[in-house]
């Protein structure tokens, strides 16, 4: 099952929420704990990083029978080199989006530690999707 | 198998939703007429106390006169019972008055807090803790995190509360003091909220139960208060610092953990916002406290002071010098949980988790027909948990008033259809 997800550019305040709302629901199913840490973890970095440097878009989050698949879909700037936006530290988040507690150059790093597959597409101009893969049992 | 202190007085329910929208773990829902406990859900917080206009949701304490069951009895007092009285700034005026009451001992869960206050810095000192680590002392918010938030439940700091601290340590003291066999001796708490109560009957954390009751501090209040007009020279009980003591308020406990890095939050709705984000990982602390009540325990439903003119009371009060009571024979050990917080999983749709998966697309289909106005009419909560009570079999979309309205009006239209029609 797929649940669709509009996330809005600026809302800092609302940013997480369509996390909460994905968590709850496999909390509800059963999905185990330990999974659900994970996906709560990447997929709040990855929505906080669509509204930050991607600028809003939207996303769709799918439970499978033995995994969870989350598409993250913006109309930003892109990543002009992802190899350098993997490295942990590394950020191009303005002053004021530091000064808020974000950008700290964490995101894509931590996110690609609590999946089991994540994939970037993205093209400079025209936006970013990155895929999230987690496996519900080892 | 449950116990809740929290319950209903039939009588005086009219049937209104105010309960079952205020509920944080979406445990009441009115069925004829009724409000009703899913006594699985139920945590104890006593929301629906504070938000009941008709005064229909209660919590059931012990009355005064179990007392007479024992030979010799302890009263132990909550922190937050001192600000519950205009006028009175002395610890000793209180626990002097208790004894005038006829209790054997008086003793101070404030005490046991400044315990629980030691053990948590040698704790974290030790790296014995799971950072960010969750106070332990409120039972509500461990009943949360065991339904709500299972993975959170290594993060919790494994310690007896300080009321069960405090217990503890008055009964072996009064063992050793009056030689009567521990069966003779009550110990009896005053207590500020329904969820204490339950913890004293289920003894969650204990191999056996150490408190033999409690009074709400509703009862003790009409008890006492015309007692303290009449003390002139207060016994020197106190021994509580003021730091156990501002533990009756939010902020109290934390204020004691050897680090700055602390948060806390008080109000249920606050704690599961903080929950949600440690769980989401992005809360950077070594410490949060969090108390269900809106101000810590003296925004209790029990008490009868304004939380805020209680709080102020009790950061004024005069206490015992903590110089003179020096904590002794500090046992970690003796403090530690006995048994582990077990996750409870009654919001799983089903054991099943294919068959579960089936019923959530099933709720998402029911939820899509109904008419997302979260009016409550119904007697569950908002639309998306009545569509999740038509999945577990519990109502049917029968008693939506809205679809009702529409279903009406479809009817009306086609009878006038064919009224037209006959002409």
């Amino acid at each position: 099952m797929v649940k669709h997800y509009e996330i809005s550019g600026t809302d800092f305040a609302n940013a997480g929420e369509a996390s909460s709302d994905f968590k709850a629901m496999l909390k509800k199913i059963g999905v185990p704990t330990d999974v659900i840490r994970k996906v709560s973890i990447a997929m709040y970095e990855a929505e906080i990083n669509t509204v930050i440097h991607g600028q809003g878009g939207y996303c769709d989050a799918e439970l499978q029978p033995d995994r969870v698949i989350i598409t993250f879909t913006d109309n930003g700037p892109g990543i002009e080199d992802i190899e350098r936006a993997m490295q942990a530290g590394y950020s191009t988040a303005t002053d004021e989006i530091r000064n808020l507690g974000f950008g700290a150059g964490m995101g894509l790093p931590n996110i690609k530690k609590y999946t089991d597959d994540m994939q970037i597409e993205s093209e400079v101009g025209k936006g970013t999707t990155v895929v999230l893969t987690i496996k519900l049992f080892k | 198998m449950y116990f809740h202190s929290v319950s209903l007085d039939s009588d005086k329910c009219h049937g209104c939703t105010n309960c079952v929208k205020g509920c944080p773990t979406e445990a009441i829902r009115v069925r004829d007429g009724k409000a009703r406990i899913i006594k699985e859900r139920c945590i104890d917080c006593g929301e629906c106390i504070r938000i009941c206009p008709y005064h229909a949701k209660i919590s059931i304490t012990d009355p005064r006169m179990l007392t007479k069951e024992y030979k010799y009895n302890i009263i132990m007092t909550a922190p937050s019972f001192y600000g519950q009285f205009p006028g009175i700034t002395d610890v000793n005026v209180i626990l002097t008055g208790l004894k005038k009451l006829g209790f054997d001992e008086v003793y101070e869960v404030a005490r046991g807090a400044e315990y629980v206050t030691a053990a948590t810095t040698v704790m974290m000192r030790n790296g014995m803790l799971t950072k960010p680590a969750i106070s332990s002392a409120c039972p509500v918010i461990n009943r949360l995190i065991s339904i709500r938030f299972p993975d959170l439940i290594d993060n919790i700091v494994k310690l007896i509360s300080p009321m069960e601290v405090a217990a503890e340590h008055t009964r072996r003291e009064a063992i050793q003091k009056t030689g009567l066999d521990n069966k003779d001796i009550g110990v009896f708490f005053i207590t500020p909220c329904p969820a204490k109560m339950t913890s004293i009957r289920t003894y969650m954390f204990l191999e056996e139960p150490v408190i033999n009751g409690a009074f709400s501090v509703n009862d003790m209040y009409a008890e006492l208060l015309p007692v303290l007009k009449t003390i002139d020279k207060p016994e020197k009980i106190a021994r509580a610092s003021i730091k156990g003591i501002l533990w009756g308020r939010g902020g109290g406990e934390s204020a004691g953990v050897p680090t700055p890095s602390v948060i806390h939050a008080d109000g249920i709705g606050n704690a599961v916002k903080i929950l949600e984000q440690l769980e989401n990982g992005n809360i950077d602390a070594d410490f949060v406290e969090l108390c269900s009540c809106p101000g810590g325990c003296v925004g209790g439903p029990l008490n009868v002071e304004n939380p805020f003119v209680a709080a102020s009371r009790m950061e004024n009060m005069i206490v015992a010098d903590n110089e003179a009571y020096p904590l002794m024979g500090l046992n970690i050990d003796d403090m530690l949980w006995r048994k582990d917080l077990e996750p409870v999983y009654i919001m799983r749709l089903d054991d099943n988790f294919l068959v579960a998966m089936e019923k959530m697309q099933e709720i998402e289909r029911i939820y899509e027909t109904l008419p997302k106005l979260d009016c409550g009419a119904c007697g569950s909560p908002s639309c998306r948990t009545k569509a999740e009570d038509i999945v577990r079999g519990v109502t049917s979309d029968k008693d939506c008033i809205v679809k009702m309205r529409e279903e009406m009006m479809r009817l009306l239209k086609k009878e006038k259809e064919s009224a037209d029609e006959g002409i």
